[in-house]
């Protein structure tokens, strides 16, 4: 179908009843663009070549089970492996108030029908695998988070996964995300969200990234606020090669509060990427954006945080941060915290910060008889507690905290950091 | 307790301590006084094992071992402690946790057991009320938004808590108003026994009213120039420093 996209021609393209034009833009987008390269703005940092030179498949495929590919234990899991929504592992039944359905047993599927240029929107739309559909019910209050395990399988494949959520006027819930793989190289989930959070919503979402080294993210999750609305997203990268995450946030209503909270802990060659965007159109909102890190080895992050004030969006609070620390000469941090603020009474902060551990606190903590090691641990965890503090849910922390132990050696005992 | 030999220590070439002796036993207190750039914190920091000096000549013997061999923890662990100078500020680590970790490190390396959490907290009251630290402040992060006396008050306390065979106090008296003076130097004094001992870094006398020490030196250039009685801190704060220097150019 074109020529520029060469890792494509092997797929089969989406059998789910996505509307027409949105097919019809995908698909012109797709014929017409290249991969971008660094010369690309909003890729400047992150080569997505080694992408293009794979000759992807998007095939089926089956796990077994879950045992180890999830992050907490709950009645309300859905598991999907190569995008494919799989109904033996998955629950059948849902909070009162919570109705889910997969995008494959939808009669038609809407969704935004512009992709201006992106070429991995554009993508995950015309080889949608499949996806989930959750209502929260208007006045619905979900206390049980529902949880959606994305499993990534087989060598070279790629999966479209879309989840689409409509959190209904007044009503409040939580969703853990879980992005896993099993026994997967050079493999590739290509995702994408559309949420819809309603009036006065109280909505959260727990994402966890966690594919086995070798395999690709690439994730953007398109937000849409009400007013009198909080939106909170919290996002653990702990694993996956390259990770990128585009965050979309519109706060359309007013009075809004939104967090975007994220720890990334990276050794090896990991290159994760954190694209976001807060758009503030209304005023009387609040925005808070805290983005952690931790490299070791030869990891890469990206950080791009913007934050735009349009100039009848007064009385604004937006605050974000960017802190990383560096464990290896060798690891790198690119940071660019933004805001483009047209209102004048506003109150806005940005700032951004990369160093190394404290050598004066290091030798402090020896001098009363920690080791070297043990020094270095508890100032990483009391560096990184301050985005785990924000994870709402007590596992999905536990979580956390078991795969920086396994991963890094980290013996971190939670109470001791909240 | 400690023997320190002819002990000469650069740092990036230049020279600082340039032949320095010094000898402590067990259940003594010691004052080394000197001028500024004397070489005395230095001293403190060699001995607690900061790796930004070479050590160019001599030895320290702490209990037997080559201290100059051993790593800055295991030196912990073994029983010298260091109040320092300039307490570091560590946000997001309590005070608490970490002294937790520093005494079950230290009994570990003992061979002994861990301290049980009822006894641990025990402790944390009893040693707190002695330097009298606001069992707030010993559970919030380390000397984070401590004011000058709540961090030397708080290097007391991790005294206490760690029951050091010797103790280095670096200047811990500098900037304290008289009542917290008092409170550390109670402290210091409460803590004293036949089986441990006390060097006490100070740039002042006041000091050695409340910690009273059994020798004092006068450390110059690099080296312990004159030791003598309790009273030398007396006439040194009566005639400061010079006439000691004159004394070394005459002889």
């Amino acid at each position: 179908m074109n020529n520029n996209l060469k890792f494509i021609t092997g797929l089969t393209p989406t059998k789910l009843s996505v509307n027409t034009a949105a097919q019809k833009n995908a698909s012109h987008v797709l014929d017409t663009t290249e991969l971008p390269t660094t010369r690309t703005e909003a890729w400047k940092y992150t080569r997505v070549a080694k992408i293009g030179k794979i000759d992807f498949k998007n095939e089926a495929s089956t796990v077994t089970s879950i045992d180890d590919k999830k992050v907490i234990d709950s009645p309300h899991t859905l598991v999907f492996v190569n995008g494919r929504f799989s109904k033996e592992l998955s629950a059948d039944t849902f909070p009162a108030g919570v109705s889910v359905k997969p995008l494959s047993t939808l009669d038609g599927i809407s969704t935004q029908e512009e992709f201006e240029g992106d070429i991995f929107g554009a993508l995950n739309l015309a080889y949608l695998n499949d996806g989930l559909h959750i209502t929260i019910e208007k006045k619905a209050v979900v206390e049980e988070p529902i949880q959606v395990i994305h499993i990534l399988k087989g060598e070279a494949q790629l999966s479209n996964f879309k989840v689409q959520i409509d959190a209904e006027d007044f009503s409040k819930a939580t969703v853990v995300q879980g992005f896993f793989s099993d026994d997967a190289s050079n493999s590739f989930v290509n995702y994408t969200s559309d949420i819809q959070v309603g009036v006065n919503t109280h909505f959260t979402i727990e994402k966890i990234q966690d594919e086995e080294a070798g395999n690709f993210h690439i994730g953007t999750d398109s937000v849409s606020q009400g007013k009198d609305s909080t939106f909170t997203i919290n996002t653990i990268t702990l694993n996956g090669s390259l990770v990128r995450n585009n965050l979309n946030i519109d706060v359309i209503g007013e009075n809004c509060t939104t967090n975007l909270n994220c720890g990334y802990l990276l050794k090896e060659k990991q290159h994760v990427d954190n694209h976001t965007v807060v758009d503030h159109r209304v005023p009387n909102c609040n925005s808070n954006e805290l983005y952690k890190g931790v490299m070791d080895e030869n990891s890469t992050a990206v950080f791009n945080g913007k934050v735009f004030v349009r100039q009848d969006a007064q009385k604004i609070n937006a605050f974000q941060s960017n802190r990383n620390v560096l464990l290896s000469d060798n690891a790198t941090v690119n940071s660019k915290p933004e805001l483009e603020i047209y209102a004048d009474d506003v109150k806005c902060s940005h700032g951004s910060t990369t160093g190394q551990l404290d050598d004066d606190a290091i030798y402090y903590l020896r001098a009363r008889g920690l080791s070297k090691s043990a020094a270095v641990q508890l100032l990483v965890s009391a560096f990184i507690a301050e985005v785990i503090a924000e994870v709402g849910n007590e596992d999905v922390k536990t979580y956390i905290y078991k795969r920086l132990n396994e991963r890094f050696g980290w013996d971190i005992n939670p109470e001791d950091f909240g | 307790m400690i023997t320190i030999k002819n002990l000469h220590a650069n740092i990036e070439d230049k020279a600082i301590l340039k032949g320095l002796n010094l000898e402590v036993k067990a259940g003594e207190v010691h004052a080394i006084m000197g001028p500024n750039g004397a070489g005395k914190s230095t001293l403190a920091s060699i001995l607690a094992g900061k790796e930004d000096y070479e050590i160019t000549e001599g030895s320290v013997s702490f209990d037997g071992e080559d201290l100059l061999e051993m790593e800055t923890e295991d030196r912990a662990r073994e029983g010298l402690f260091l109040a320092f100078q300039y307490p570091v500020e560590i946000p997001g680590v309590s005070n608490i946790n970490f002294l937790r970790t520093a005494i079950n490190e230290k009994r570990e390396h003992l061979g002994e057991d861990p301290i049980s959490a009822k006894d641990f907290m025990a402790l944390v009251r009893e040693k707190s009320k002695l330097v009298e630290l606001d069992a707030k402040l010993a559970s919030r992060s380390v000397n984070e938004g401590f004011s000058g006396g709540e961090k030397k008050r708080n290097e007391i306390f991790q005294m206490a808590m760690l029951e050091p065979k010797l103790a280095i106090l670096d200047e811990t008296d500098s900037g304290l108003d008289i009542d917290a003076l008092r409170i550390v130097a109670n402290g210091v004094n409460t803590l004293k026994s036949d089986n441990n001992a006390t060097i006490v870094i100070t740039h002042y006398q006041r000091l050695l009213d409340y910690i009273v020490p059994d020798f004092v030196h006068v450390l110059y250039d690099g080296r312990i120039v004159k030791s003598g009685p309790k009273e030398l801190a007396l006439e040194l704060e009566e005639k400061g420093y010079d006439w000691i220097k004159e004394e070394l150019v005459e002889a």
